[in-house]
């Protein structure tokens, strides 16, 4: 089966733990990894792996234009935001794994099916990714709820440049992501970045406020939910199971190993983005893509 | 040697000492009490800064930028001052608008390896004219090579200064000296020091801070705030005086408004107790002693073993999260420290 190409725009963390995960794609092959200096570490990494690079940034796509199917940004929020109106005249599909929220917000587990539609979708954030399906399977099970707030913390080292630049973003997009998703209109989401070493493994709080928790119930949601997410980010596990902090106050913590690939293990912020966004690409290609090969009657 | 400039958290550190529960009225009566006493400026807000209001460090009273709104009204001649730590609050739910309701000074803070995370906001303020100081939390927690870094990088962000935070109260007056004057001697912008009194070192640090070049401290009327308080800001006063340093400050109108006003609002003794020295000892931000006590409690543990194991995981500010899972461990898996195994226990 011919495989759908792909190119990665951006050469940080990020661009680079999705080369990882796209070679393992059966579905998706990565032509090539654009950056922005030809002799950066990252995209020698890259030649030596056997992948092309191009350090050509945005213009390397303008100026292939039949070369890439699908087009995954790690850049930043403020590149993307001029990356997205080009790529959507040039058909391409997105998948945008900044914070810019240009496209839809996209959690592969909740609403992957409906944004294979989309020409541009948005990964939110990894605390995004990593909560928001965990957020909207706990306040359905309660039926309601008056308030959803998460904390992500990450290790100091995993977080690029693009990330640093882009905190405020992270937050807005990602308490938008928990908005939406959970349709409680009162959400809140902050980060902490901590440098100890050995670095920390990405570890991410949720907090939910509603009357009438059953914790039995919201047990066997998140650990259900936690069941589907391992489909396809296996180092993600509930640590801290439901416990009420107070009667009204749900608290519950959720860990990512990483696995491994351009970073080690503690950086699992890498992998809960760059898993989701390959997922998403991948149903993509099968829905639109390589639907004829699937099913050739 | 540059004037000093004297920082009054009162309004800000001291909302974790009353759970983040400050009211407008106590915002309008101490800031009636210490205006144009000669203080640089007065901040005010979340513990944790604009935008920490949360379930993980704290709900505020009241809408925390109503915080700011409510100061102003009442500094007539001293500068109104907010704090924002990177990660909870933001330029635009934050910054700007207390901006708008006219905050002259702004304090940016991240963890003490973390300043380029800053870029943004302390350019941002610093375009638009005000006064802006980058802040490093947990400064214990790293070299002070890696200090000279951050301070260089908080000045060419345009950062009118560096204030080092002393979260956990760990650090001995020679230690403060030798940060302090390494920084003076590699950056030209304001040098400042926040301390905590965990163990009974707040004032002594800060004095030695200000001998050594800082040129700002940060501390609180009456030592109100997290843990086991800051620097006395009316102790410190004193000492200046009495060793020739000239403060321009009303000492007796602050030393007033402790009396009549803080004290009212503060919710225990301020004497410095067994779980404050251990989170000292341990290494461990203040903030987190509230929320320590509470879930050691609620899980049957002892608080300071807990801040001993989050010593341990290296736990900085805003990991108020950490708490409930190593609670959780220490009462499954037993107690490492303690009884007849520990380190303290043995003695």
């Amino acid at each position: 089966m011919k495989k759908v190409q792909a190119a990665i725009l951006g050469s940080g963390n990020i661009g680079m733990d999705l080369l990882y995960k796209l070679r393992n794609s059966k579905v998706l092959s990565c032509e090539c990894v654009i950056g922005r200096q030809e002799n950066s570490e990252n995209l020698k990494k890259c030649r030596e792996m056997g992948y092309r690079t191009s350090a050509k940034s945005i213009q390397e796509i303008i100026e292939h234009p039949a070369c890439y199917d699908v087009v995954f940004d790690a850049t930043s929020a403020e590149a993307h935001k001029v990356h997205a109106s080009i790529l959507k005249r040039m058909k391409k599909f997105v998948v945008d794994l900044t914070p810019a929220k240009e496209g839809r917000l996209c959690i592969p587990c909740l609403n992957g099916d409906e944004c294979v539609n989309e020409d541009n979708v948005n990964m939110v954030t990894c605390g995004g990714q990593a909560t928001v399906p965990m957020a909207y399977a706990v306040t359905r099970e309660i039926g309601h709820a008056d308030y959803v707030e998460i904390v992500a913390t990450i290790a100091s080292s995993s977080a690029g440049r693009a990330t640093r630049d882009n905190i405020d973003e992270y937050i807005h997009t990602t308490a938008l992501a928990l908005r939406n998703f959970t349709g409680v209109a009162k959400t809140k989401a902050m980060i902490v970045l901590n440098p100890a070493d050995p670095p920390i493994i990405m570890r991410n709080t949720l907090y939910v406020v509603a009357d009438g928790i059953k914790l039995e119930r919201v047990t066997y949601a998140a650990e259900r939910m936690e069941q589907e997410i391992q489909k396809y980010v296996p180092g993600y596990s509930i640590t801290v199971p439901p416990s009420l902090v107070k009667d009204n106050t749900l608290a519950m913590t959720v860990q990512v190993e990483g696995s491994g690939d351009f970073l080690p293990e503690y950086a699992g912020n890498l992998d809960i983005i760059t898993c989701a966004a390959v997922e998403m690409a991948e149903k993509y290609a099968y829905e639109n893509l390589l639907r004829e090969e699937r099913c050739p009657f | 040697m540059r004037k000093v400039k004297i920082f009054d958290s009162s309004l800000r550190d001291g909302s974790h000492a009353v759970k983040q529960q400050l009211f407008p009225e106590q915002i309008e009566a101490y800031c009636d009490a210490v205006d144009g006493s000669g203080l640089h400026t007065v901040i005010v807000g979340h513990g944790n800064g604009l935008g920490a209001s949360s379930i993980q460090m704290g709900l505020s009273a009241m809408d925390e930028v109503d915080m700011v709104r409510v100061a102003h009204n009442h500094l007539k001649k001293t500068r109104l001052g907010t704090f924002v730590t990177v990660g909870f609050g933001t330029i635009e739910d934050h910054i700007k608008p207390a901006m708008a309701c006219g905050t002259e000074v702004f304090c940016i803070a991240t963890h003490c390896t973390e300043s380029d995370t800053m870029r943004r906001h302390v350019q941002y303020v610093s375009r638009h004219g005000k006064e802006v100081y980058g802040v490093l939390m947990n400064c214990h927690l790293t070299s002070i090579n890696s200090l000279v870094e951050q301070a260089k990088n908080i000045a060419s962000y345009g950062g009118d200064g560096v204030i080092l935070m002393d979260s956990a109260g760990t650090f001995i007056p020679d230690q403060i000296s030798r940060i302090v004057e390494e920084l003076c001697n590699h950056v030209d912008i304001d040098i400042g020091f926040h301390a905590h009194n965990n163990l009974s070192m707040a004032v002594a640090n800060s004095y030695a801070a200000i001998s050594s070049g800082a040129s700002i401290i940060d501390g609180t009327v009456l030592g109100f705030g997290a843990g086991a308080g800051n620097c006395q800001l009316e102790a410190l006063i004193a000492l200046m005086e009495k060793n020739g340093i000239r403060t321009g400050i009303d000492l007796y109108r602050l030393m007033d408004a402790g009396k009549n006003v803080i004290s009212g609002m503060m919710h225990y003794d301020r004497g410095i107790d067994g779980t404050c020295i251990i989170s000292g000892y341990a290494g461990v931000v203040s903030t987190f002693r509230t929320k320590v006590e509470y879930i050691a409690k609620m899980k049957n543990v002892d608080p300071r073993d807990v801040f001993l194991a989050l010593g341990e995981r290296k736990a900085i500010a805003g990991q108020d999260d950490l708490i409930l899972e190593v609670a959780n461990h220490l009462a499954e898996h037993g107690k490492r420290y303690g009884g007849n195994h520990g380190k303290f226990g043995k003695i």
